[in-house]
């Protein structure tokens, strides 16, 4: 509660990276990992069959990749990176879950995209709006100012929640 | 890939992913239990690369593609240790949730693997 306790907290560690937050990282780690994958065997084994698709699979899965290095490095920059791909994520879901249903031709093989993210449980539906929730209420730390409350509350309970 | 081990893969996996998810909700901070589930789930995928290397030799080969399957195995592989070491980084009670969701994350590849190996036509 007290700004003394707040401000005497090591500035290196950052308040996207405590708490539930790594939990969020885990599940886009694993979802850039398998995305990584299957863009890898799809473009390597069969790129002719469906270029659309596995042009896009590559490219949701360096999204992917970059929306976790963003949300893992602290600083203002990063929030930003990982502002603009998490909206990229959603958009692209959106847009192409979409698509596959409307114009099944468009999509002859499946991306991590197609169908809402069926394939994948729909975590690449439900993990964008996670992701803005957590940049919302954990936005960087100023240096003059003091940190975010929401980010202080939570670098509280990650503390308290690692003595339990 | 031998169906049964697969199955008892799948199964180790997702007991001790879910036990982990429990064990973080429950505010417990990453112990030898959490690890020695992230061991085990391991050391199962390690005997499931010897047997993928064996198995296609010995009149057992996957009907899908092998590149995928070990893509999957290798990428399955990566995910205990890391979970661990991050574990270790931030001993906290989401770290004890992070284990389990690396845990429960292997099952899901097994289960595409088998997949991948009995059934998928490539």
């Amino acid at each position: 509660m007290s700004d003394a306790r707040s401000t005497t907290e090591p500035a290196a560690k950052p308040g996207r990276m405590s708490g539930i937050g790594r939990v969020l990282v885990a599940v886009y780690a694993v979802l850039a990992l398998a995305a990584t994958g299957r863009s890898f065997t799809q473009i390597v084994q069969r790129f002719d069959e469906a270029p659309l698709a596995y042009t896009l699979s590559a490219l949701a899965a360096v999204v992917y990749v970059i929306a976790t290095i963003a949300l893992v490095r602290p600083g203002r920059t990063s929030y930003r990176v990982a502002w603009v791909t998490i909206v990229f994520e959603f958009t692209g879901v959106i847009v192409v879950g979409t698509l596959s249903v409307i114009r099944p031709d468009l999509f002859p093989d499946a991306t991590v995209w197609s169908f809402f993210g069926m394939g994948y449980l729909f975590i690449p539906l439900v993990l964008p709006p996670l992701g803005m929730w957590w940049l919302a209420t954990h936005p960087p730390r100023t240096d003059a100012a003091a940190p975010a409350p929401g980010a202080a509350s939570d670098a509280r309970r990650a503390a308290s929640g690692g003595r339990s | 890939m031998i169906e049964w081990f697969a199955y008892v893969q799948v199964a180790v996996a997702v007991a001790g992913g879910l036990l982990c998810v429990v064990l973080g909700l429950a505010k417990r901070v990453p112990n030898d239990l959490v690890l020695g589930v992230l061991a085990l789930v391991e050391l199962l995928l390690v005997v499931q690369v010897v047997v993928a290397i064996i198995a296609p030799g010995a009149g057992n080969p996957p009907t899908g593609s092998l590149l995928e399957f070990w893509v999957y195995l290798i990428s399955a592989l990566l995910l205990p240790p890391a979970a661990a070491f991050w574990a270790l980084l931030e001993r906290s009670r989401w770290a004890t949730v992070v284990c389990g969701v690396a845990a429960l994350a292997v099952a899901v590849m097994v289960y595409r693997m088998l997949q991948i190996w009995t059934v998928q036509q490539a």
